[in-house]
């Protein structure tokens, strides 16, 4: 399959009073068309802020995308112009993000609201639209849907008004849906209806997804391929199976230690990574994750590993050869 | 940690029937009463002395207002708690002043739970203060020694909570539970806002806090897999009833209620090996609300094994066996009007 988008060094700052603030430290990844790729990491670690530079969503100032290029259909995203990025974005690039409860427009009707990007982007009168407006509500499976078009957001339940913001990212047959922690505010019984949901979505329309998540369960069940980010970088990247099975990066490996399991019995103790992520105001010059990791060496501190291939569709960004260490 | 019980046999808590409704008014003068939300609604369980019970449940389900009610943070409006021997629920002003220093709360936002324009010694030390615990330089050494005990360092005693990252909060707000050396604290989600390498931090140190000062713990979460991870026995709540109770393994290995059945089904494990092979039960629709509760059994609108007595008659929270507590009519016997009725539509 063909590469959808391609993502080449981006690097996103923000300028705030207490000086400028790494969150996105070059990173580069391709997505495949139909394919979906998780992106993992803990709060702060440049995952959201990352995506919504793809689709020029960074409030700017305090926000600046400083270098890159991302290539979507033949163009660089980040040379478009406002209005041509407008046609990208909510048509052919749709986004879920992760509160349901803010994304939507409290004052109109959940029916306009999904409305609109139809009148916007493919040119639909009125009744065209609500007519594909109550088509898409029954796909993502709201009962009596052409009822429920008149209704405000305040009338449905969280996980209905996720489906509702899932009805208004597929509204322009996207090729590439971003969901921001999707299911993150939501119960785990509404989340597996979710993730339900957008697998099935995924077969029958064949759009590629980029998932963001800081929940590594979640990414096991959806995933193909998976990102691991820290301090806004990437440190891993590899597919899915793999990652779990043979993670590679020391951060990784700590990642998927210090989770209890519902399938394993106890074990003493959970694995903690001790200590926090670094100041992205002031990276360290070597690698960011010396301070908490339990494999360093001196040159770490001295030089940022790159990327580096370490096996079949997987790299990792480590000095130390983990396995070797451990064995 | 083996997988056998921490629990002494000894009960320490006790909770007999507790009703916790709150009333929807209308008007603005002359509040009218219009109905009530029965936030928790007739709750029988116990805790033992050294043992953690996890109470999970999706949101809105009581769990949290469970917690409180036990610590007359709310007073319930019906039910008793005992602790010990004394009911919490007939205690008043300086008496039940008194008990609270043998129970405390630690909360869920690490954010919102400590005064901003409170030092970290004057957040853990306010305790020992209105307990009459210690007094000026002993106050301050005592608090010192609380932050060495929760991992922080003493000398972070003159700052204050916007200078600490979310976890370490969370550990100003466990050494402010643990000042008054208490013997029974309630965790309301007290990882939930943190990120994952962080709770791991966390529930280490709860963990082996309980092991050092023989704490009990009513450990409240919605993550059934780290609620699996620390706690004895669990009880599972929907809809402000408990629907099942056993010790830990007995639930995960063999649950009974058919809500506890699609709980676990639909949490996801970090196994991509495991999971597509998993077969998840989905549940339809949403949970009703607590202001207007369905009649029979309160699952009966999602319930994928629902049967014509679910409609109308509440099922008996009863010990199935082995202290296996379960409210579901599957395992009991239906009364003959509506066994009746099951026949018939089987034939069908």
């Amino acid at each position: 399959m063909g590469v959808l988008l391609d993502v080449k060094g981006l690097r996103t700052q923000f300028f705030t009073q207490d000086g400028v603030v790494n969150a996105v430290n070059g990173i580069s990844y391709t997505v495949d068309e139909g394919e979906t790729l998780a992106i993992v990491g803990e709060s702060g670690c440049g995952k959201s802020v990352g995506v919504m530079s793809l689709i020029r969503l960074i409030p700017s100032p305090p926000g600046k995308v400083v270098g890159g290029e991302v290539w979507f259909d033949g163009r660089d995203l980040l040379k478009l112009d406002d209005d041509e990025i407008r046609q990208v974005r909510g048509n052919r690039i749709a986004i879920v993000f992760q509160d349901p409860m803010t994304s939507l427009n409290p004052v109109l009707t959940v029916g306009r609201q999904i409305g609109e990007s139809l009148q916007l982007h493919l040119g639909m009168d009125k009744q065209q639209a609500r007519k594909r407006s109550a088509e898409l509500l029954e796909l993502v499976g709201i009962p009596t849907a052409e009822a429920r078009l008149d209704d405000y957001p305040h009338q449905f339940s969280g996980g209905m008004r996720q489906r509702v913001m899932i009805a208004m990212g597929l509204s322009c047959n996207p090729q590439l849906l971003i969901a921001d922690e999707p299911t993150t505010a939501l119960d785990v019984t509404i989340q597996a209806q979710i993730v339900d949901l957008v697998k099935k979505l995924k077969d029958e329309i064949g759009m590629a997804i980029i998932w963001i998540t800081h929940d590594l369960g979640v990414v096991a069940g959806i995933a193909e391929r998976v990102i691991v980010m820290y301090a806004g970088f990437i440190v891993e990247e590899a597919d899915v199976r793999e990652m779990y099975a043979d993670p590679r990066h020391p951060y990784t490996l700590g990642l998927l230690g210090s989770l209890p399991r519902l399938d394993a019995d106890r074990p003493e103790r959970l694995i903690s990574i001790e200590g926090l992520p670094p100041d992205l105001i002031e990276l360290p010059k070597g690698c960011p994750f010396y301070a908490r990791c339990d494999y360093r060496i001196d040159h770490c501190r001295e030089e940022n590993p790159p990327l580096e291939t370490v096996g079949r569709n997987h790299r990792a960004a480590c000095w130390v050869d983990v396995k070797g260490v451990a064995a | 940690m083996t997988d056998n019980n921490n629990g002494s046999g000894e009960t320490l808590v006790r909770v007999d029937g507790l009703k916790m409704y709150f009333p929807i008014t209308s008007g603005v003068v002359f509040q009218k009463v219009k109905g009530h939300i029965k936030a928790v609604d007739g709750l029988n369980f116990s805790v033992q002395r050294g043992e953690t019970l996890g109470l999970v449940g999706e949101s809105g389900c009581g769990k949290s207002t469970t917690g409180r009610a036990i610590l007359q943070l709310y007073r319930p409006t019906a039910g008793k708690v005992y602790f010990e021997d004394i009911d919490l629920t007939l205690m008043k002003g300086e008496d039940l002043r008194q008990q609270r220093r043998r129970m405390q709360m630690i909360f869920q936002d690490p954010y919102a739970s400590l005064n901003p324009r409170m030092t970290v010694g004057s957040i853990v030390g306010e305790p020992l203060e209105v307990h009459n615990i210690a007094k000026g330089p002993e106050r301050r050494e005592r608090v010192q020694e609380l932050l060495k005990v929760v991992g922080l360092n003493p000398y972070f005693i003159n700052r204050y909570p916007h200078e600490f990252s979310g976890g370490q909060r969370q550990r100003i707000g466990v050494a402010r539970a643990l000042a008054v050396n208490p013997e029974f604290i309630v965790c309301d989600e007290p990882i939930s806002a943190l990120d994952v390498s962080i709770q791991a931090q966390v529930i280490n140190l709860l963990e082996d806090l309980q092991a050092q000062f023989g704490l009990t713990y009513l450990f409240i979460a919605h993550d059934l897999s780290v609620v699996r991870h620390i706690s004895d026995r669990i009880a599972v709540m929907y809809l402000g009833k408990i629907v099942e109770l056993t010790d830990r393994k007995e639930l995960y290995d063999t649950p009974m209620h058919p809500y506890t059945q699609a709980l676990l089904s639909a949490v996801p494990i970090p196994d991509p090996r495991i999971e597509s092979q998993r077969k998840r039960i989905i549940l339809e629709g949403d949970v009703p609300s607590p202001a207007n509760p369905p009649k029979g059994c309160n699952f009966s609108t999602r319930c994928p094994r629902v049967m014509a007595v679910c409609k109308e008659e509440e099922p008996e929270f009863r010990d199935a066996g082995g202290g296996h507590f379960v409210a579901c009519w599957l395992y009991e016997t239906v009364p003959s009007q509506y066994a009746a009725q099951e026949q018939v539509a089987v034939a069908n």
